[in-house]
């Protein structure tokens, strides 16, 4: 048995799931003090359920708590970057694109020093004890505590970030610090962004996560528990209290999954019908398709890979209009019960097109009657068509796939639609989200240049391959579950000696749940 | 035409320049950020234009020489192209009255801004490429005879430093630099192709860097008014969209330093015909059911098909959303000298180079400017 809770800025959605049913769900308002809400849902589906609690696997939370913190700027802290790559690196220092309001919140603190690697692992200079245990004093000396480092070519060989660790930690022994190998990928800037974002959270993260245990044991639930991140898998919660920065997408992900496992596809589109858009996104094997390029997490360039999701001005408080027919991108959103003709209204909407044309009961059916039937075919039959048209950008083959059609406008869709094999429009699509944190497995990654000079391209991919599947079992998975699920090479170009970068995802099921 | 560089401007020139990059180049975006530092602390940076530049002026060419995926890591020290250029004024006794872009694709059409800012002395507007490629030996300087890579400075981010007095020729050159720069940290500035100005003016590829800026703007303002940008980045260089669709497959490999590989791209809606690029680098070869439709010199872009936004071959993916634009290259690119040098059988294709219409536009302005109102 599992529970799966979504701690959203609104909505506090949990679900109780054996195995592959859901038993009990349940959405109540978020709480100012994160616990409350957390104890009610709780409450709800395990009274719903009949639970015993003693019998739980874990408890698995979702929440986009430090995506907002971030985006809002609120409860940061004060962070200080220690760089290790001089003499290169200068003309680009930690925080240099971060926009100015953000980096008030957290002061410009940063410190350049020597070392770091060359792509071959060679020193681009000496490891420099003296200069690190310098700059902590500053840094001691401003009264800051959290500490993010980053080293050039760290994901290479990460030594210089583990020995200045050791050294800030001499002079300032309860130092919050947060490695940038051990979040990032390739790419200095970006990793170091995430590093820097991830130890001004840290404080935050303890506090939440704290929550999130005092929630369980008000509820005598002694089963771990587990955070969701970006990617869909798992990490337990203590690990997320360090690491808080790898929960940022989790939010669109979860939905995606949970979608998926509704319906019981594993590769399908997913179109999540709101008031305003449409979000359409692709499931490949059960996992969402990452975005190509470059996503900025309140306004920091990031190097993390998020769901590739393509959002059209269409959804059930859509406005609609005459002459030519057009449907959004205006909408009238959270005012739809107000606005919409079928609940008294006088704004012509999406969803009392759906209503009028007997699709939907919402409202007040007799106050749509009047609408001349030839207008409601002629923008049925339009709204089909963006949806197909975006369905099809999305696709990546010709062949016919399945659409999991979820969210609350999703009774504007109906079987029109072109390019899919079927639509699958699943119960409990409303606490997606929770079922999508319930359902998540445990990942590890690697991302590292080999050279192919000096091993064979078998012997890079298999220790690459070992190296992330480690990382999914110290995670939490267990091992004889765990498979790869994505391998990447790049070469790098312009260089001799086949120096080639190598990414390898691997997942597996949680330890614990048969 | 454009006769400073702002930092208002540098947003439009990073857009341009990627697109104008054809999938090598490097990503502009570091260097971007760079560039407006330097200009917030030195103010503009003055263009001249090439074809009014003093006869015997001296010049020099400057860009980075490396891998664009070690630049992403090792970030510059910010002095490696200036310290270049007065290396190479040192090993020459006298002073340069310019600055010459290499290639204005790509993360190279940032530096030579950078480096005359620092160095105090103006950018010629143009370059040896109207595009990126990736070795020293294809530029159209070198096309002629009478213009040497050597002699030829290279620095790295701290105190390392070379000059290449004299090589056999250009290609012997660059695999000198080339290896020089993998021993630097695959990251390296180089000031060499020391030109008068009379060579400048009749070799160059003029107007680039107005062109870059011109190009972006467009894209920034077909961006806001909600347009088709593929569509205008395409007829902004006289070229064509020639499918839209999605990235089905990727295959990379790994030949004598370089990032080889093809991709295979599905129209929308699958019905209509696919497209094959090969690349090395950049995008050599485009072929659309097995016929060819475009090739170096001629440029071959991909776009994200929403935005506009160029994409590398560094970033290719599975899956992408893409616009593949044809657009002719520059004139000078097409003589039969520089096909030796830049055409398809120079990348070791049997292809006989049959150029699109038209070339790349030689005043800086994009083509259908003014025409449109908004």
């Amino acid at each position: 048995m599992r529970i799966g809770i979504d701690v959203g800025g609104t909505n506090t959605d949990a679900v109780v799931m054996e195995g592959a049913n859901v038993i009990a769900t349940t959405k109540t308002p978020t709480t100012e003090n994160v616990t409350d809400g957390i104890v009610r849902a709780l409450r709800t589906v395990v009274e719903d359920s009949k639970l015993d609690v003693g019998s739980l696997d874990g408890v698995m939370i979702g929440t986009t708590h430090f995506t907002n913190a971030m985006v809002e700027r609120r409860r940061l802290e004060p962070t200080a970057c220690i760089r290790l790559g001089l003499p290169a690196t200068v003309c680009l220092p930690p925080l240099v694109d971060w926009p100015d309001e953000l980096v008030e919140a957290i002061g410009r603190h940063t410190y350049l020093a020597h070392g770091g690697h060359e792509f071959d692992g060679r020193e681009i200079s000496a490891f420099d004890p003296d200069e690190i245990r310098k700059i902590t004093e500053e840094i001691k000396s401003k009264g800051i505590n959290a500490i993010a480092i980053s080293s050039v070519f760290s994901p290479v060989n990460s030594e210089f970030e583990t020995k200045a660790a050791e050294v800030v930690l001499e002079v300032l022994p309860d130092a919050n610090i947060t490695l940038s190998s051990t979040i990032g990928r390739i790419g200095l800037l970006e990793r170091e962004n995430a590093a820097v974002m991830n130890a001004c959270l840290r404080n935050l993260a303890a506090a939440t996560v704290a929550s999130f245990k005092e929630a369980l044991s008000a509820m005598n639930i002694s089963a771990p528990a587990f955070i969701s991140q970006n990617d869909g898998t798992l990490m337990n919660a203590d690990f997320a209290a360090d690491y808080p920065v790898l929960t940022f997408a989790s939010g669109p992900t979860n939905s995606m999954r949970g979608a998926a496992f509704l319906s019981n596809l594993k590769d399908a589109i997913v179109v999540d019908v709101g008031g305003t858009t449409t979000d359409v996104g692709v499931l490949q094997q059960g996992f969402p398709r990452a975005a190509a390029t470059a996503v900025t997490i309140g306004g920091v360039r990031t190097n993390f890979r998020m769901p590739d999701t393509l959002s059209i001005g269409l959804g059930g408080g859509s406005i609609v209009k005459e002459n030519p027919i057009k449907v959004g991108p205006q909408s009238v959103g959270f005012e739809l019960t107000q606005k919409a003709k079928v609940f008294g209204g006088n704004v012509l909407t999406a969803t009392d097109i759906a209503v009028a044309g007997g699709r939907a009961s919402v409202g007040d059916q007799g106050l749509v009657s009047s609408i001349d039937s030839i207008l409601v075919e002629h923008v049925n039959e339009k709204i089909q068509e963006m949806v197909s048209v975006a369905i099809d950008r999305m696709k990546t083959s010709a062949s016919l796939v399945p659409a999991v059609i979820v969210g609350g406008g999703s009774i504007l869709i109906n079987d029109e639609i072109e390019g899919i094999s079927e639509i699958v429009k699943p119960n409990h699509f409303s606490v997606a989200n929770a079922i999508g944190a319930a359902i998540a497995q445990v990942g590890g990654e690697t991302d590292r240049v080999f050279s192919l000079a000096e091993m064979s391209r078998d012997e890079a991919l298999s220790e690459a391959k070992t190296e992330a599947t480690d990382r999914a079992v110290s995670a939490g998975a267990r091992a004889d579950t765990v498979e790869i699920v994505d391998v990447e090479e790049v070469p790098l170009a312009y260089l001799p000696g086949n120096a080639t970068r190598i990414m390898v995802k691997a997942v597996g099921d949680l330890a614990g749940d048969q | 035409m454009k006769f400073q560089i702002t930092v208002d401007d540098v947003e439009a020139v990073a857009i341009g320049a990627g697109i104008l990059g054809t999938g090598g180049g490097g990503d502009p975006y570091l260097e971007s950020i760079q560039l407006r530092r330097e200009l917030k602390k030195y103010g503009a940076q003055q263009l001249i234009n090439p074809k009014m530049v003093k006869e015997d002026g001296l010049m020099a060419v400057v860009g980075m020489i490396g891998a664009p995926t070690a630049g992403i890591e090792k970030l510059q020290e910010g002095t490696e192209l200036v310290r270049a250029v007065r290396l190479l004024e040192d090993h020459l006794d006298q002073k340069f009255d310019a600055i010459v872009i290499a290639e204005i694709g790509g993360a190279n059409s940032m530096g030579p801004l950078i480096a005359g800012l620092q160095a105090g002395i103006p950018t010629v507007d143009g370059d040896g490429m109207g595009r990126a490629f990736p070795e020293l030996q294809m530029s159209t300087f070198l096309f002629h005879g009478d213009v040497e890579v050597t002699p030829l400075a290279m620095v790295e981010a701290g105190k390392g430093s070379v000059v290449i007095p004299t090589t056999i020729d250009a290609l012997w050159s660059e695999r000198l630099a080339r290896n020089l720069a993998t021993s630097m940290g695959a990251t390296a500035g180089i000031a060499g192709v020391v030109m008068t100005g009379k060579q400048v003016r009749d070799y160059c590829v003029p107007y680039t860097m107005s062109l870059a800026f011109n190009l972006g703007d467009r894209v920034l303002q077909a961006r806001a008014h909600g347009e088709d940008v593929s569509e205008v980045i395409a007829s902004s260089l006289g070229g064509k969209v020639q499918l839209r669709g999605k990235i089905i497959d990727v295959f990379r490999r790994t030949t004598r330093g370089f990032a080889r590989g093809n991709l295979t791209i599905e129209g929308f809606g699958g019905a209509v015909p696919r497209l094959e690029i090969d690349f090395q680098n950049e995008f050599l070869v485009a072929k659309q059911d097995g016929e060819v439709v475009a090739t170096v010199p001629d440029m071959i872009c991909i776009v994200a098909e929403e935005t506009g936004e160029p994409i590398s071959t560094e970033r290719l993916h599975y899956g992408t959303r893409v616009s593949v634009l044809v657009v002719p290259g520059a004139a000078a690119l097409k003589t039969p000298e520089a096909l030796r040098v830049v055409g398809p059988s120079a990348f070791g294709y049997d292809i006989k180079f049959k150029p699109l219409p038209g070339d790349l536009p030689d005043n800086g302005e994009v083509f259908g400017r003014g025409r449109i109102s908004f």
